[in-house]
């Protein structure tokens, strides 16, 4: 699997394609946000809609191609349109689970990480390790944007 | 991956987890071989912690790109960061 690993004049070795498309969407996400706080709004709901950008970019990044994305830009789409109408009141809300497809002789741990991974319910075993690390990396490649950002911002 | 049976090869399996186990941070990562169930651990508690950084960082960019001007110097980095 080496779609994030083209040869490219890059000076930075450690940005890919990848990591500049979710950097562009974030950053045009935190634009958006910025002009859009002429309104009235709290700091905690500035730092939800930024919370939400960031999964968002995220899950844009890798887009189709993997489960967790997909199932993670349902899960935004639909926490979108609650809060539109304004049903998103409670914060755990009940969610049809299905049933976990775990093999008998997986360890009692991955309960976890199936929680942990977007769309990891569903998975098989296997797909969920792999899924699981394409995941990590996106996350860790988020963060490290986002702390660029608070290091730029912050001097 | 092919999936040649419906059973899934050990052998995959821990290529599989040794894939994981190389994206821990160094800190976390123990210098020998650990198991699979303590990897599955880590690695849980390692993504708990990136989603609090996640939450942590989106907090303090909210009191920061509020009234923001971007000066030219924050501008180049943002580029830098584009390229």
């Amino acid at each position: 699997m080496n779609r994030k690993n083209y040869t490219h004049p890059n000076p930075n070795p450690n940005y890919t394609s990848n990591n500049s498309m979710q950097s562009l969407h974030f950053i045009q996400a935190l634009a958006r946000i910025n002009r859009a706080a002429s309104k009235p709004t709290t700091p905690s709901c500035r730092t939800k809609q930024i919370r939400h950008a960031a999964y968002s970019s995220m899950a844009y990044t890798s887009g189709s191609r993997r489960k967790w994305s997909r199932a993670l830009l349902i899960r935004l789409r639909q926490r979108q349109r609650l809060r539109a109408r304004r049903l998103l009141t409670v914060r755990r809300r009940v969610r049809i689970v299905t049933p976990a497809m775990s093999l008998p002789e997986e360890p009692a741990r991955a309960e976890t990480l199936r929680r942990l991974v977007p769309g990891g319910r569903s998975m098989e075993y296997c797909n969920l390790l792999e899924e699981a690390a394409d995941y990590v990396q996106c996350l860790r490649t988020q963060v490290q944007l986002m702390q660029s950002l608070v290091d730029a911002f912050s001097s | 991956m092919t999936i040649t049976s419906s059973r899934i090869t050990e052998a995959e399996i821990n290529e599989l987890i040794s894939k994981l186990h190389a994206l821990l941070p160094e800190a976390r990562r123990s210098t020998r071989r650990a198991s699979a169930a303590k990897l599955l651990k880590e690695t849980c508690s390692y993504i708990m912690s990136l989603h609090r950084e996640v939450d942590d960082l989106s907090d303090r960019l909210s009191l920061l790109i509020t009234n923001m001007d971007v000066t030219s110097s924050q501008a180049e980095i943002i580029r830098s960061l584009l390229r």
